[in-house]
């Protein structure tokens, strides 16, 4: 340990494509299920766009939340909402002086579903039919201070923004928060909504989604050869971080340790990856640096992998080059093949797939990898689960965001 | 085309139980917005510009503070939309 104050994670909470909570998502996950489905919503036809499903959220707010509360909730911020509750009470909510309690909930885009309805209406109707909840709605910092207010976290109430990296980037910053002392337990995470047909058209257009319009399920398919970009998701996941003294003491449960935390940038492009996994290797070196282990405990990657044809290669050379011959004895993961991509929700949902499976001492598989790419260097889990072995071992969490931000995260077993 | 004042009353208590949650048979004309009802501000313009848009007036910011409780707001809705 190369810190005084060691995290631990203590409470776990997802809403996602595969399930309305972390039970439901990782029993899926494990069982090689794909959240992938066609839109209900014609757009296609109405708008033209060239994709026709998404990984839409399981099971619907309106199922676990008040009318008059998803009214003042952007999508975002009501997912954050549901994942911080399934979290906050599995970790037996806590008591906490409310002044050593933070929040740091993420995403990528923000309120994009209010902001576009929100002009609908002014165009529709005009500027005085604009509610007066729109700009708390629509903020980015909406999700962050939702769950501030909700759980009374005054500590500090943060949303870190790097796109795709948001969810992992929010984890990474919950950690500092109680290693520099600033709090005992920190509420963290990601978030996503944004199935809309503006921002669906956007992605397409920056030639990123895979149209695999036929197959839906089979469409996220990260080291397939026939890959052909990724499947837009939705979802939150929030985890319950606390101080292994804090947590000690109130004998709560342990999942495990959030170690390290390893962030960089690319400086490279404003959507593609840097094509020698310079800053990814960096990200992932500082991750291993921080948290003191060693790359011979490192035994499972949830990667990034998006099921991109550039993105997917550089990152599992960018593996190797971290941990050398020791990604010889890695069990690499795509997760996404199943969830989708939740972006600003995906790097804290995966976060929660390597804890569970450090946990469970079962790695996820990858769904759709029907011919692997002969250019994958790495040991792929596919199709069922894979056993990982017994005592102390790590897992390393990537996430990459548009923008060339790099997050990795490194969990150990407890 | 104006309202009475039983429809406007049915009318605000459908917007003020989808804003609050509350049942509308509790938005009577006695209660107040705050004290009663336990509205924020945010709420309560919220509340205006849904009644803007259903009943077809305009509920300038200075009379808000005049409405404290739900009769008065049936009242200036009543007589502003006869206007």
């Amino acid at each position: 340990m190369t810190h005084p104050i060691d995290v631990v994670v203590t409470g776990l909470g997802a809403t996602t494509p595969l399930g309305g909570d972390v039970p439901a998502t990782w029993a899926a996950a494990l069982a090689g299920e794909s959240g992938a489905r066609p839109f209900e919503h014609d757009w296609a036809e109405q708008y033209g766009l060239p994709v026709t499903f998404a990984a839409t959220i399981k099971v619907k707010p309106e199922e676990v939340m008040a009318r008059p509360e998803m009214k003042r909730l952007d999508p975002s911020a009501q997912y954050a909402i549901i994942a911080a509750r399934e979290a906050w009470a599995d970790a037996g909510s806590p008591e906490i002086d409310d002044v050593r309690l933070g929040a740091v909930v993420s995403s990528g885009i923000g309120g994009i579903w209010t902001t576009l309805e929100s002009w609908d209406t002014m165009k529709a109707k005009g500027a005085r039919r604009v509610l007066p909840m729109t700009v708390p709605m629509l903020m980015p910092n909406s999700p962050s201070a939702s769950v501030s207010l909700e759980f009374g976290a005054k500590a500090g109430a943060h949303a870190l923004v790097s796109a795709c990296a948001s969810g992992a980037e929010a984890i990474g910053y919950g950690v500092d928060m109680i290693r520099s002392g600033r709090a005992d337990v920190v509420i963290a995470g990601g978030t996503e909504a944004t199935i809309h047909p503006m921002p669906i058209a956007a992605f397409a257009a920056s030639r990123t989604l895979s149209l695999r319009n036929d197959d839906p399920q089979g469409a996220s398919r990260p080291y397939d050869v026939n890959r052909d970009g990724f499947v837009i998701g939705e979802g939150a996941a929030v985890v319950i971080l606390e101080s292994a003294a804090h947590a000690a003491a109130r004998g709560a449960r342990v999942y495990g340790r959030v170690a390290g935390v390893g962030l960089s940038a690319d400086g490279y492009h404003i959507t593609s990856p840097e094509p020698s996994g310079d800053g990814q290797i960096r990200a992932m070196k500082s991750a291993l640096a921080d948290s003191g282990v060693t790359t011979t405990d490192v035994v499972h990657v949830n990667a990034h992998a998006t099921s991109t044809v550039v993105g997917d290669l550089i990152e599992a050379r960018s593996v190797r080059g971290a941990l050398g011959d020791d990604s010889d004895h890695v069990a690499l993961s795509a997760t996404k093949s199943m969830t989708g991509h939740l972006l600003g929700g995906a790097g804290a949902l995966e976060t929660i797939f390597s804890i569970l499976a450090l946990h469970d001492r079962q790695a996820p598989p990858t769904i759709n990898v029907d011919d692997p790419d002969p250019e994958l260097v790495l040991d792929l889990v596919r199709d069922k689960p894979r056993s990982l072995p017994d005592g102390d071992i790590a897992a390393i969490n990537n996430s990459f965001g548009f923008g060339g931000h790099n997050v990795a995260l490194v969990v150990t077993s407890v | 085309m104006a309202h009475s004042e039983q429809e406007i009353l049915a009318g605000l208590a459908e917007i003020v139980s989808e804003e609050t949650g509350l049942p509308t048979d509790s938005v009577l004309p006695e209660k107040s917005f705050t004290d009663d009802l336990d509205i924020d501000s945010l709420s309560m313009m919220t509340i205006v510009t849904l009644a803007e848009e259903k009943f077809d007036v305009r509920i300038p910011d200075d009379e808000v503070k005049n409405l404290v409780t739900v009769g008065d707001a049936v009242s200036f809705i009543a007589g502003a939309s006869k206007a």
